[in-house]
């Protein structure tokens, strides 16, 4: 410190008195709290206060660029006799239970197979999380063109080997818009689940596995009796963090598909916004993402009940 | 580690051939993009010829999406939306993170918390409500716009891998500076903060690629071509109803993917701790 430089006398401690303003900053909590209230209101005023509005919206009809008028519950009971509600429903459900189920079982894969010595381990590991790097819709719009049914590989390929001619529409067909739909989800999320799953497998201690080989255990047996009890948090976190934000997607389907082909795509993110910003029927499409809600806290509170690690 | 048996034989099953497989599924989105950017229309679009390769490559498309889009200002207003959303939600994240990691207070477990509630708070849910305040409060087609409501985003995240971060911190320099008689925030900048460089190097990394990855709210409130950040020009400009401008697309997917990449490069090892942080303990 410069302090050393200076003569002796100038460092003499002076008591300074401490003002009773100044002694109150420092308390722990006056100084906590005043730490901590400009982030609060900062997320309150454009988090709390949307997600409020979003409600008061939602019973509302209101026109984009018009007044609203109070209606009650009027736009859910629209959504209760809208088929294509009940649809987005069903396409929510599949896209996130079939993402989910394959990311996680080859993301378990990857992990383990990651989890072995080799060279270029880390040029490999840091290839492998780049789809999840690189801006989303960017390389969805590759996927887009892959799957193009007249000029792209996948075709050319089904055409070459006389498989197919001219090859099926990718994204024109329902059932193969949401099978391409999944499999460009799970492209972009598998690296999330290889990389956290390997970096639990790296916490689990060779003792373990040692221990029980010499007891006689086979590898299917360390690997269901040690390796999957021991991951089992992780896995519950990764797959819930992976659940909320697949049931919530927004941007593959509206690059890829906007929903369709007649709306067999359509997840509740996408139509919400089809409503709100397309049709102008804010409250109508507040009332399509608000009923989202539900049907998510089922899912979570299920996952905590069969998949929470006990904490004894 | 499991215990190595068996030869080439063993290790090629068990190693080399999933991790190959996986590895062209994984890059080959990224080949094809390269690919398609260097081939000339007359390929492009012939069905006929063997796709995967370039007969006559060219940088037409380079040429054509630097010269007649605004793509080099989509670029640059994603790097500054980016930079300035990652600055704000780090210093706001220091703000949450540094009480709730060190310090006792009555009602830290609430704000924790909300934290978290916050984080797992999906964005379909905000945009409508939020596209009506942006446009209420005249910031339509400004940067200002994405750069208030990105930080909704980040802060949760930058503060809750920062909470992780600080609370593996000793606490015996803190205690020190204290007895000397330094202020609680001087303890907290002089003394803590430069102790946490590797935890901000790892939020900020994460938080940069969230910004410029993200989608949804640039749709909504950037419609003007000179604001918009690259995900939405590409979308909406180099897709003219039903025409792709395929070569151009998929160099601008490969331009708007080179800077993330080259960033994320230098700090891998900070961004896997990042990913990995609150759902792995070490």
């Amino acid at each position: 410190m410069s302090t050393t430089a200076l003569p002796a006398a100038v460092y003499v401690p002076v008591p300074r008195r401490a003002s009773g303003f100044r002694r109150w900053t420092e308390r722990e909590d006056v100084f906590s709290w005043l730490m901590i209230i400009p982030p609060v209101v900062f997320l309150l005023l454009l988090v709390g206060y949307p997600l409020a509005y979003g409600v008061w919206l939602s019973l509302e009809n209101r026109p984009v660029a018009r007044a609203g008028t109070f209606v009650g519950l009027a736009n859910f009971i629209a959504d209760a006799h809208d088929p294509v509600f009940w649809q987005v429903v069903q396409n929510t459900f599949v896209y996130t239970f079939f993402a989910t189920v394959l990311k996680m079982v080859g993301g378990l894969g990857l992990a383990l197979v990651m989890n072995q010595d080799f060279k270029f381990k880390n040029t490999v590991r840091a290839l492998m999380l780049l789809p999840f790097i690189v801006p989303t819709v960017l390389s969805t719009i590759a996927w887009m063109w892959i799957l193009d049914p007249a000029f792209a590989p996948v075709n050319w390929f089904l055409r070459y080997l006389n498989i197919a001619n001219p090859g099926p529409s990718w994204l024109g067909n329902a059932h193969l818009a949401m099978m391409s739909l999944i499999i460009v989800n799970v492209w972009r999320g598998l690296p999330f689940y290889g990389i956290t799953l390997l970096a639990g497998l790296q916490t689990i201690s060779p003792e373990l596995y040692e221990a029980a080989t010499i007891d006689g255990a086979s590898t299917w047996d360390r690997f269901v009796y040690v390796t999957l009890p021991l991951l089992k948090p992780v896995i519950y976190i990764v797959t819930m963090f992976s659940v909320i934000f697949t049931f919530a997607d927004f941007q593959l389907v509206y690059v890829l598909t906007r929903g369709g082909p007649a709306n067999a795509t359509h997840l509740f993110a996408t139509y919400a916004f089809d409503l709100a910003m397309g049709a102008g029927q804010l409250g109508l499409g507040a009332s399509v993402a608000l009923a989202m809600l539900p049907p998510l806290a089922l899912i979570i509170v299920a996952m905590s009940i069969y998949m929470k690690p006990n904490k004894s | 580690m499991m215990v190595e048996r068996g030869g080439w034989r063993v290790k090629s099953v068990r190693l080399w051939l999933p991790l190959g497989a996986y590895m062209i599924f994984t890059l080959f989105p990224f080949y094809w993009m390269a690919v398609t950017s260097l081939k000339p229309n007359s390929e492009l679009y012939n069905r006929k010829i063997m796709p995967l390769i370039v007969y006559h490559p060219t940088f037409k498309h380079y040429v054509d999406l630097l010269t007649e889009t605004n793509f080099l200002v989509w670029t640059w207003n994603t790097f500054l939306v980016a930079t300035i959303s990652t600055a704000i939600s780090l210093v706001f994240g220091v703000m949450l993170a540094y009480p709730l990691a060190r310090m006792r207070f009555a009602g830290s477990a609430l704000i924790a918390f909300g934290v978290a509630a916050t984080y797992l708070v999906p964005q379909p849910l905000l945009f409508i409500p939020l596209a009506d305040i942006i446009s209420s409060l005249g910031l339509n087609d400004t940067l200002t716009s994405v750069i208030l409501t990105y930080p909704t985003l980040l802060i949760p995240f930058c503060a809750w891998l920062l909470m992780g971060y600080f609370r593996s911190v000793p606490h015996e320099l803190e205690d020190a500076a204290r007895i000397d008689g330094a202020t609680r925030l001087q303890t907290m900048f002089k003394v803590f903060l430069p102790l946490c460089t590797p935890g901000f190097i790892s939020a900020g990394i994460f938080a940069f690629t969230l910004a410029q990855n993200e989608f949804l709210y640039a749709l909504i409130f950037l419609t003007q071509t000179d604001v918009r950040t690259v995900p939405v020009g590409a979308i909406a400009e180099l897709v003219k109803g039903d025409v792709f401008y395929w070569g151009q697309l998929m160099a601008a997917a490969l331009l708007g993917s080179v800077p993330v990449a080259i960033i994320y490069s230098f700090f891998v090892e900070h961004y896997v701790a990042g990913l990995t942080a609150g759902a792995v303990k070490q």
